[in-house]
């Protein structure tokens, strides 16, 4: 990796290119103390990245002899971003209008809050001077623009103060005659910080002509808007590429999650694909414990699909969990008649209408006392867990039901669902003791 | 020895076997599980995964870190990827090898967050302005989840341009039995990175004629991929959106910006063969073939199966490189039969596709767009 302090100082950053920018334009003399800070900085011109966002401004790029990103509209700030998260060591400087500060303003917001160490010059001239002179975010109140014919009513944006109160660590505001700017934005490069630089400038297409601004009303319209020059941030807070780094070593050369393999252990008797719908709510396990079904039929050498739905108010309303359990691949995970319906809770039993209208004679229907046994051409049984000959919590009734339901069945064996248990430590003894509670009930 | 995991825990582990070492996304179901699983895997491997403040910023940062030396992965659903959409076209015009995984659900605008859909498969064909071609791969199960996301960067690689992993709510969020040892494992290759001219800092500064030496583009010939230039390296990079000489320089000159846009086309679709990848399952007896894609061809699988045991004759063929359309295996698959039913949760999106290489035959579609799957059912009774 090169380093600014290996390369010889170069007398300058630009090619041979001529600006294009109209006469009088402010965007030459940025460019211009842009580059003197490049030569101050010392730095690899490759290790340099010049990001430009959209409008005149956005040409700037081409004029230097340093890497370069053109992109869209009000999205440098994100290519910067992953231009630093990927090689912190690199200068990344963005080149934006102010027109980039309203449709990007999710990003500036971002890119401020985080921190990250990307410096963003705003050549600040308070329209769209590419566009034809509309109004942008920072068009002072009552300018005429091409979009504010009558004059501007919209606030302007404050923009150092808006990044400097999210967590910016360097804001400086100032104008294209600055005499320091160059300095300026080499300190703010050096500071390896988000930082921002609002450069006023005058646009001698648009807002110079419909508003006589001048050198001097920049000055003017500062003070109106009750607005201050000067550096206005410096915060010392972490930067991001590197507080992420720094995270990241922590965590550096764990193993990541692969298979938890399954090895077959039992045999099953089942010689089609079996359908298992559990109809609970939410907060009831029926996923933890249909999953045990799950890994109790892999165990049993079964194949297996495993479908939940829940609301996405996930401590409320149903919980229907789905289990397809085959002797061979199960390529369709659908259940559109279930062979076996479990349902523990009334919500979640009426959210499964169309699975249970769709049953018939051959098929079974369980449900837990207290829940009123469902119209059906099923076969219905009612489980009661105060059968039980020791007290269950809500959480255990599911798999008390459930272990209930594969006895009935015959076809999975029970110590393949005490093995499912035991492959979950934390849990293992109380669901084994909930099982075996479920299996000492006489039939 | 077998496992149950679901088409986003596949995704990721295949992301992580092909080399991926940047994310960055946005939560949105179902497409969450895959920015939660990379936010947590990647650092450990020296990656970097971040949810960004929106979608928009989302594929922009993976824009970004690409060109940085980053293998780049971003993940969301239909609603995302409308915002995705602008970038996208950046992608195609930087060429930025990159991956993008739709998890769809059902639409238009919020739809059904936590509900199945295949309306997205025309929208990743045209989703951004231009016109473009791009790549797009559609997992039919879990296991190829995993084997088309390392298919995915490879293709990437070898065609500098966006490619879709098109899956959905269901292939991603239902867990399956898969066999580990039939996880298949294609190769990815390498990015080839443009090497520089050796030269001094101050020679590449050369405030002369050499804005980027070599230049970061080829046109020449049209279908030619050229290696990526990349920040940071031993070049300096020029990258950008607008239509541009081989320099990156902008440009309106017609012969450049023609020869740009060819290029753009040719490197894709005079390749198409390289990237078609179907299941075809034909049965010379057979006057009707199906055709289907995604979580729908498992129901087709099961009902193919139903049906020869029932002692009738069906094809069937399951495309999984959706764009370019497999043109070749699809003609193959069309010669002998008299019907083609087109299976997909959507109002028949990719039929449109095999109509146009179906001339004279019947074509129909079995479509939902309830939220539920096409069951093996649906399809055994559009086969008689």
């Amino acid at each position: 990796m090169t380093t600014a302090t290996t390369v010889t100082p170069l007398a300058t950053y630009r090619n041979r290119t001529p600006y294009p920018f109209c006469p009088g334009c402010g965007h030459g003399a940025i460019l211009d103390h842009l580059n003197a800070a490049l030569v101050k900085l010392a730095l690899d011109p490759r290790h340099v990245v010049i990001v430009s966002d959209i409008g005149c401004s956005g040409l700037s790029d081409q004029y230097f002899a340093t890497s370069a990103f053109h992109g869209l509209h009000g999205r440098s700030i994100t290519y910067a971003t992953g231009i630093k998260l990927a090689r912190p060591d690199l200068k990344v400087i963005v080149v934006m209008g102010d027109g980039g500060t309203g449709i990007g303003g999710a990003h500036l917001l971002g890119a401020a809050r985080r921190n990250i160490g990307i410096t963003v010059l705003v050549f600040n001239n308070f329209n769209f001077g590419m566009t034809g002179g509309q109004h942008s975010t920072t068009t002072p109140p009552g300018a005429v623009t091409t979009t504010t014919p009558g004059g501007n009513l919209e606030r302007p944006l404050d923009i150092c103060a808006t990044v400097a109160v999210n967590g910016a660590g360097y804001v400086w505001r100032g104008t294209s005659f600055d005499k320091d700017l160059a300095e300026r934005i080499a300190d703010a490069v050096r500071a390896e910080c988000f930082a921002l630089l609002d450069i006023w400038e005058l646009c001698t297409a648009y807002f110079v002509p419909s508003n006589h601004a001048s050198k001097k009303t920049l000055a003017t319209t500062l003070d109106d808007l009750g607005l201050k020059g000067g550096l206005l941030e410096r915060g010392e807070h972490p930067e991001y590429a590197a507080a992420y780094r720094a995270e990241a070593e922590r965590v550096r050369g764990k193993p990541v999650a692969g298979p938890r393999a399954i090895e077959p252990a039992f045999r099953s008797t089942l010689d089609r694909p079996f359908r298992l719908v559990v109809a609970g709510s939410a907060g009831g396990k029926v996923r933890s414990a249909a999953r045990l079904v799950a890994e109790a039929a892999m165990l049993a050498d079964l194949w297996v699909a495993q479908r939940d739905d829940y609301p996405i108010t996930v401590k409320t309303g149903h919980s229907i969990s789905e289990r397809v359990l085959s002797p061979r691949e199960v390529r369709y995970t659908g259940i559109s008649r279930p062979d076996v319906l479990l349902a523990v809770s009334e919500e979640g039993l009426a959210k499964c209408a169309r699975q249970l209208a769709a049953m018939n004679a051959g098929d079974r229907v369980y449900v837990l006392a207290g829940i009123e046994p469902p119209p059906t051409r099923a076969q219905v049984t009612t489980i009661d867990p105060a059968s039980a000959e020791l007290k269950l919590g809500g959480g255990r009734v599911v798999l008390f039901a459930l272990s209930q339901v594969l006895r009935d069945l015959g076809f999975l064996p029970l110590v393949a669902l005490e093995a499912a248990a035991r492959r979950y430590p934390e849990y293992a003894e109380e669901n084994l003791a909930t099982i075996r509670a479920a299996l000492a009930v006489a039939r | 020895m077998r496992e149950l995991i679901d088409g986003s825990a596949a995704i990721v582990r295949g992301a992580l076997d092909a080399g991926c070492d940047f994310f960055a996304g946005y939560p949105i179901t179902p497409a969450s599980p895959i920015l939660m699983q990379l936010l947590r895997e990647l650092p450990k491997v020296g990656g970097v995964a971040i949810q960004a403040e929106d979608e928009i910023a989302s594929i922009g940062m993976c824009i970004g870190a690409t060109l940085a030396g980053r293998r780049a992965l971003t993940a969301t659903s239909g609603p995302g990827l409308s915002l995705y959409s602008e970038n996208i076209g950046l992608a195609i015009m930087g060429e930025v090898p990159l991956v993008i995984v739709d998890v769809q659900r059902l639409g238009p605008a919020t739809g059904g967050a936590t509900t199945v859909g295949q309306g997205d498969v025309q929208f990743v064909r045209w989703g951004t302005g231009g016109g473009y071609p791009v790549i797009a791969l559609a997992p039919s199960n879990v296991q190829e989840c995993y084997s088309l996301t390392r298919r995915a960067f490879d293709l990437a690689e070898r065609f500098r341009c966006p490619v879709f992993l098109l899956t959905d709510k269901e292939l991603d969020m239902t867990a399956t039995t898969v066999e580990i040892e039939r996880y298949e494992r294609p190769p990815v290759r390498a990015r080839e990175v443009l090497a520089g001219v050796a030269r001094s800092a101050a020679g590449a500064a050369d405030a002369s004629v050499a804005i980027a030496d070599p230049p970061p583009y080829r046109y020449e010939p049209a279908d030619r991929v050229s290696p990526v230039a990349q920040y940071g390296g031993d070049t300096l990079v020029r990258f950008t959106g607008s239509t541009h000489d081989e320099r990156a320089l902008i440009t309106k000159a017609p012969a450049k910006v023609a020869a740009l846009n060819e290029h753009l086309r040719a490197k894709i679709e005079e390749h198409a063969d390289e990237i078609e990848l179907v299941e075809s399952d034909l049965d010379a007896g057979a006057r009707t073939l199906f055709v289907a894609y995604g979580v729908t061809a498992g129901a087709l699988r099961e009902a193919v199966d139903r049906l020869r045991h029932e002692g009738r004759a069906v094809s069937a063929l399951i495309v999984k490189s959706l764009w370019p359309v497999p043109e070749r295996a699809l003609r193959t698959a069309l010669l002998d039969v008299d019907r083609v039913v087109v299976a997909e949760l959507n109002h028949g999106q990719y039929r449109r596709e095999i109509e146009r290489l179906a001339q004279g035959l019947e074509v129909r579609g079995v479509n939902r767009v309830d939220g539920e799957l096409i069951t093996p059912e649906e399809l055994m009774e559009a086969a008689r």
